[in-house]
């Protein structure tokens, strides 16, 4: 084999990733189809299964910054869905599925990692609800079963199990748990997007959207100083953070408040943490990435802010509840810290489907929890999109639940897991 | 170590305090549920100062605060006793209402 690897290194195939890199920039047209606002993992997703799976390539996706820089490359990767509704679960692990596909579909390796997710009960109220979730994953999707002590010692050995005055008493152990590159998954699908004619604009800012009769017929976009109108058929919108900003140039309101949300790495050590694992009661996950580092999260700030510093109160309890977990944390260094945008919805669950505006989509809402989600959103999204019709999986995601007061409460199964 | 200054005690760390929403009016109770819903789910969740409740959980105490949303900067805080007259009267206007309790506006405290 040497020989063959010699000969494979010294012709002109190597690196063989001949479109590794993706098209030039061209210059915006006057008109497109369909326009996605918001060049992260939801929006580059639509744009693939709108080319892939609609003919739809008359697309353009434009974003303020660069690919993927928002949340889709600031996100802790947790892949997951033992959520606690039917329909929270049904989607969830409809996406699980599609992941672990995706590296073959792009031919481009998300460096999907399939480790499984330990949730800890301190309390008995905790058990009682992981057995909820372990019964609705076991109709709707999703291998989760709730397991005691001795097995959480077998999966976890480093793991404090009487942390604080809060023994573990029990977790909810989600097989079916993994993580990837959140970049990579950004990346595949912008380049699979461009290769079907989809154009990708990045530093592009979409300043006003323009509505005649309650139809969006066009938006208004920046490229540094120069202005531009696009006409289009249809919008989507899929900007995170900055949801009810964009909402608001659109001309509704969103049942939203925008929280940062903070994450941390520490200097890389010997592999010794498989699972994903999280206590919503310390409001803290840990794992251990393909290189060593840790990283670990908690739950969104304590108030809103569009604002992406980071804060002494966060690092003081994120610290402090993770060295309780893992008492041996508190002898490494922490590398990194950063913050995103959450848009945050008071049920945990997204804002997908139609807005006030008619022609203009949402997928917004997503909050603390929504790479996970990336490829069902835009498979769904573009679903929508090329046929004007809300496809069942998504149509409990509404944002007209709120005005029915029928919420799709996730709280206690996202809150310090994602 | 971030400091909020609590009209009532004076600069305490921001861990003391909890965040409360948007101070907006609320309905009239006999108002229709998209009222109610616009007023409990659907906030301003803008950028640029905007007036907010706070509540100080170590002596019970609810109080306004005028933040910025993009800065963090806390601009001013106080009593909810000097909120606009309007939304005073529709907080009198609840009490009124829903508790049967006659209250002069200086007595507003939620
Ligand atoms: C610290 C952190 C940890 C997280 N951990 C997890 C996790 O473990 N698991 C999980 O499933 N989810 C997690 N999330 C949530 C997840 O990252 C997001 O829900 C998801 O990435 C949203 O994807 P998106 O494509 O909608 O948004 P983004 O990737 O944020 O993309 C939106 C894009 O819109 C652009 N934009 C905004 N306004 C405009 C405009 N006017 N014009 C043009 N472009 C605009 C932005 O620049 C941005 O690039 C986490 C989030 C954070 C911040």
């Amino acid at each position: 084999m040497p020989f063959a690897l010699l000969k494979y290194g010294l012709n002109g195939d190597f690196p063989f990733e001949k479109d590794a890199d993706l098209p030039p920039p061209v210059s915006l047209k006057k008109r497109y189809d369909v326009v996605i606002i918001g060049g992260g993992g939801h929006g580059v997703a639509t744009a693939y299964y709108l080319a892939k799976y609609h003919g739809i390539t008359n697309v353009a996706v434009l974003e303020k910054g660069y690919l993927g820089g928002g949340n889709t490359a600031r996100n802790t990767a947790v892949i997951r869905s033992n959520y606690l509704t039917s329909d929270g679960v049904k989607f969830y692990s409809e996406s699980v599925k599609l992941f672990q596909n995706l590296s073959n579909e792009f031919d481009f390796n998300i460096m999907y990692s399939k480790r499984g997710q330990l949730t800890l009960a301190h309390t008995d109220a905790a058990i009682r609800g992981f057995r909820q979730r372990t019964e609705v994953n076991k109709h709707f999707g999703g291998k989760t079963e709730l397991i005691g002590p001795k097995e959480i010692k077998e999966l976890v050995p480093t793991l404090n199990m009487n942390p604080g005055h809060q023994p573990v008493l029990a977790g909810l152990w989600h097989m079916d748990g993994a993580t990837a590159r959140h970049d990579a998954v950004a990346w595949g699908y912008a380049k699979g997007a461009t290769q079907r004619g989809v154009e990708l604009h990045q530093l592009t800012e979409v300043t006003d959207v323009v509505v005649e009769n309650g139809k969006v017929t066009a938006v208004k976009a920046k490229q540094g100083s120069v202005d531009h109108i696009i006409e289009c058929g249809v919008v989507v919108q899929a900007v995170a953070g900055h949801s009810s900003l964009l909402a608001e140039k659109a001309g509704f309101r969103l049942p939203i408040t925008t929280y940062p949300l903070q994450a941390m790495v520490t200097q890389p050590v010997k592999p010794f943490l498989d699972p994903l694992v999280s206590s919503p009661a310390f409001h803290c996950y840990v794992q251990q990435t393909g290189r060593g580092e840790l990283v670990f999260g908690g739950g969104s700030d304590p108030y809103p802010l569009y604002n992406s510093r980071s804060t002494l109160e966060l690092k003081e309890e994120l610290l402090a509840h993770a060295v309780e977990l893992f008492p041996f944390m508190a002898n490494l260094k922490l590398m990194r810290q950063w913050t995103g945008l959450t848009d945050m919805t008071s049920d945990y669950s997204p804002i997908m489907g139609e807005s006030p505006v008619q022609n203009y989509y949402l997928d917004a809402g997503w909050g603390t929890w929504g790479f996970k989600a990336t490829p069902i959103c835009g498979k769904t999204m573009a679903e929508l999109v090329a046929t004007g019709k809300t496809p069942s999986l998504i149509k409990p995601f509404g944002a007209e639940r709120f005005n029915d007061f029928r919420q799709v409460n996730e709280m206690g199964a996202t809150a310090a897991s994602h | 170590m971030k400091v909020m200054t609590c009209p009532l005690n004076g600069p305490r760390n921001i861990n003391e305090f909890v965040f409360g929403g948007e101070v907006t009016p609320l309905p009239d109770l006999q108002a229709p549920d998209q009222a109610w819903a616009e007023h409990t789910f659907y906030s301003y969740n803008g950028t640029g100062v905007v007036r907010e409740w706070w509540f100080h959980s170590a002596s019970g105490y609810w109080f306004v605060a005028e933040r910025d949303r993009t800065t963090d900067q806390i601009i001013k805080t106080y009593d909810p006793s000097e909120l606009a007259a309007d939304i005073r009267t529709a907080m009198l206007d609840v009490d009124r209402k829903m508790f049967g309790v006659e209250r002069k506006t200086e007595e507003v405290a939620p």
